[in-house]
């Protein structure tokens, strides 16, 4: 048989740590059934013994404050796993320990992995592990999950403890004469009445009617409606009693003697403190300079410019790489297939599409490791810190921070991880608030489209433009932000009251699972989606083809231009030659036939679907200077960004050349007619903020469990783009041109 | 005896709780993370905009806003 172990424990008490060594390899991630906390499952075998180890959200309690420890609860009482395996941060161990005595309360098997012994002693805190282990009478394993060191050990004693599974006597903790009363006379009624004593003890099913825990209620009232009513009339006039007469209520006096307990066991000798302890931590001091008032904000200024440094620097090189070699591959097919609609299928469609996704892959990557590392070693926890009043201005949350930082605060992040990281946000407002307004950050496949643009209109102010583009939507995305939680999002503020982990260095391994595992979110995305869309629009921008006449008729005029000059030209250029040097004659031919072929795919682009719709657009568009080349590439745009560039070089394309290269489009665009810096400016600002890319919207439906959030960010977005391009296009064309 | 509401605690200040007055999820909140009567609490200091504050209680660091800290009743050490 297999045995089902539970790990659970707070938030950074290295729980993750300690669930990779058990497991190794073998995990596997989902949801907790119907909400958005993820389950991490794995398996363990120690001595031929299966062990399937299910990793509970990390929390401080069980009393439901949030979505992750109502999970956990719901876990424990309803999959009653085997047994439980508790890792404590030995460090920390008075905070810790208030949830290890509301498991020991359920009664469970349980032993305890005293994590961080290696931290404790370096701070002067000596964790006497026999003395815990016998007042709790629990297996206590002293341990250091970072370094593996207590593994064997903690196996050992799990797998001795599954030998013999059987529910202990539950730990009874006194709670004050007012309550010790309500509870044994509750209790009496519970065992009497077998009222799911099955599965709980009696005494934790009291406690949890005193707390007003609606769950247990819930089951209760199920279960037995009239018993459920008796310990709910009982709790009513407890609470009433206790209001009455000192002013406070049963929660919190439960509360009060958890912790109460907990320092009595500490001061009968759990904890010895080393004469050396100093009261102040390395963690400290560096807060003193990372959180002060003035080099705070100057050290978060530098680190995110240093990020966007670090991650636009270092990605160059790979990028050109990938680049070069879709390049080549782009050419072999160029040169070994036959002409015909399958070849154009596989270059403009999979290659084309394909390329514009994975060449920014190493930007994404690098951008991701950056922010594991500020995440990793706790500084983010900080910014969160520093930041939260200015978000609370706007209705947000300190920790909306990172969510924006994800999906492209700095610059060329992915909304989609973003998206994700909004579940450490605990009100759903704040949370619905700031997943809406993420799509408005420069997420890394809006670059190449500014990078094309800046390239044309604005080379000598590439710095500046990419700022202003960067405050530009951090103030929209805030400001609408602001506009949501104070109208259809209008609600209370969630609280403040979150732990500063300390600083530590990141592991390597850490850091990389965690760059890719977002990274893989957008691959994911960016894989099979964009594939789909891009040959969905090779489709849309070839068909239908231009009639035959007119077909013909552009190949008459080839004919002619070609006819017009000497034999021995005409042979110098359909020879070709390796080095391009061609005689001017030659040259001009070739400038005069590709003139030709332009023409002729811009008329075929026109005539196809995309540009029927592009022209359909361009009635609304013209308000805000976009033509009907552009529309078609910022329909493909909702379907993803990425795909803006290659649609752009395509519909401005000049015959046959290669679009793809930024220089050369953006050469194009400089010379095209009716697009100027103003249509640049204008594209800008709506390409920015308008509906976010498919999969962002397939996220938001999922996140946020209805689809209407999906469709309304969609709509309000794109209707916020429109407005806003079109007042900057209108404005500039009546002051400056 | 001196008694005031913590968000009156300045930098470096040890106090003992002795008053929690938040109800509600609030009030769940501040007792699980071990603010109860007779926690021992220093401030460690304030973010830059003066608001929330970092707190060292027990062995850890806290943070919560000063409009959460005014349901909090310490006896100054």
């Amino acid at each position: 048989m297999e045995t089902t172990i539970a790990l659970a424990g707070n938030p950074n008490s290295g729980k993750t740590t300690l669930f990779n060594l058990l497991t190794g390899a073998h995990q596997h991630v989902g949801n907790y059934p119907g909400v958005t906390v993820e389950k991490k499952q794995g398996m363990c075998v120690f001595k031929d013994q299966k062990f399937h180890i299910v990793d509970l959200p990390g929390t401080y309690s069980l009393s439901p404050y949030s979505l992750e420890e109502t999970v956990a609860r719901d876990f424990l009482v309803i999959e009653k796993p085997s047994m439980i395996i508790n890792i404590i941060d030995a460090s920390n161990l008075e905070r810790n320990l208030f949830l290890t005595l509301q498991f020991l309360e359920m009664g469970f098997p349980m032993c305890i992995a005293l994590n961080m012994m290696d931290v404790a002693k370096g701070r002067g805190i000596l964790v006497d592990t026999q003395k815990l282990s016998t007042f709790l009478n629990v297996p206590v394993i002293p341990m250091v999950a970072r370094s593996g060191a207590g593994k064997e050990l903690l196996m050992q004693s799990a797998a001795k403890l599954s030998e013999k599974l059987s529910n202990k006597k539950p730990l009874k903790i006194s709670y004050g004469a007012d309550i010790d009363q309500a509870l044994s006379k509750m209790q009496e009624m519970i065992e009497l009445n077998g009222f799911l004593t099955d599965d709980l003890p009696s005494r934790w099913l009291a406690l949890k009617y005193l707390e007003g825990d609606d769950q247990v209620k819930k089951l209760g009232r199920q279960h037995n409606p009239d018993l459920s009513a008796v310990l709910e009339e009982i709790s009513h006039d407890l609470s009433n009693h206790l209001q009455g007469s000192m002013d406070t209520n049963a929660e919190a006096i439960i509360g009060e003697y958890r912790y109460g307990f907990i320092r009595s066991l500490i001061a009968q000798g759990v904890v010895q403190t080393d004469s050396a302890r100093k009261p102040f931590y390395f963690s400290d001091r560096l807060d003193r300079v990372l959180t002060h008032r003035i080099f705070g904000p100057v050290f978060l200024a530098a680190a995110l410019l240093g990020l966007y440094h670090f991650t636009f620097t270092f990605s160059q090189a790979p990028v050109e790489w990938l680049e070069k070699a879709f390049e080549y591959i782009r050419q072999m097919a160029e040169a070994g297939l036959s002409e015909g609609p399958l070849k154009s299928l596989l270059i403009s469609g999979i290659i084309d599409g394909a390329g514009g996704v994975f060449s920014f892959v190493p930007l994404i990557m690098l951008m991701f490791l950056g922010i594991a590392i500020l995440e990793d070693s706790g500084y983010l926890a900080r910014v969160a810190f520093m930041l939260d009043r200015i978000f609370r201005f706007f209705g947000l949350h300190g920790n909306s921070v990172v969510a924006y930082i994800i999906s492209g605060g700095i610059a060329g992040g992915c909304a989609v991880p973003g998206i994700m990281a909004t579940r450490t946000l605990k009100s759903p407002k704040e949370r619905l608030a700031t997943m809406l307004t993420l799509p408005f950050m420069n997420c890394g496949a809006k670059l190449p489209v500014f990078a094309v643009l800046i390239a044309a209109f604005f080379a000598n102010y590439r710095t500046t433009v990419m700022l202003l583009v960067t405050l530009a939507a951090w103030l929209v995305a805030l400001f609408a932000a602001r506009l949501f939680r104070s109208t259809i999002l209008s609600g209370e503020a969630a609280p403040f009251v979150m732990e500063l982990p300390p600083y530590h260095l990141p592991t390597p391994k850490g850091l990389i699972i965690h760059m890719w595992g977002r990274t893989w979110q957008y691959l994911k995305k960016a894989g099979p989606v964009i594939l789909a869309i891009s040959v969905i629009l090779w489709a849309m921008m070839s068909y239908p083809q231009l009639p035959a006449e007119t077909q013909q008729a552009f190949d008459m005029q080839k004919q002619q231009t070609i006819s017009a000059f000497a034999p021995d030209i005409i042979h110098e250029l359909s020879m070709g030659n390796e080095t391009g040097n061609f005689s001017a004659a030659a040259l001009s031919l070739r400038e005069q036939l590709n003139l030709i072929d332009a023409r002729e795919a811009e008329e075929a682009l026109k005539h196809s679907v995309a540009g029927k719709i592009g022209t359909a657009f361009e009635k609304l568009s013209v308000y805000a200077g976009f033509d009907w080349r552009v529309n078609i590439a910022l329909v493909g745009g909702v379907a993803a960004k990425e795909v803006i560039v290659s649609t752009m070089g395509t519909a401005y394309s000049l015959g046959n050349a290669d679009m793809e290269e930024d220089g050369r489009l953006s050469t194009r665009l400089r010379s095209a007619q009716g697009f100027d810096s103003l249509t640049a400016i204008s594209l800008i600002v709506f390409i920015m903020f308008y509906s976010p890319c498919f999969v962002s919207v397939v996220c938001i439906c999922r996140e946020s469990g209805s689809w209407k959030w999906g469709a309304f960010s969609m709509i309000f977005n794109t209707a916020a783009a429109f407005i806003l391009a079109v007042t900057v296009y209108q404005l500039g064309l009546f002051f400056w041109y | 005896m001196n008694r005031i509401c913590m968000r009156q605690m300045s930098k470096g200040q040890t106090g003992q709780v002795t008053r929690v007055t938040a109800s509600g999820e609030l009030g769940r909140r501040i007792r699980d993370m071990g603010l109860v009567p007779g926690a021992t609490i220093q401030i460690q200091g304030h973010a830059p905009l003066r608001d929330p504050v970092a707190i060292k209680i027990m062995d850890f660091t806290l943070t919560l806003r000063n409009n959460e800290a005014d349901f909090i009743f310490v006896e100054i050490t």
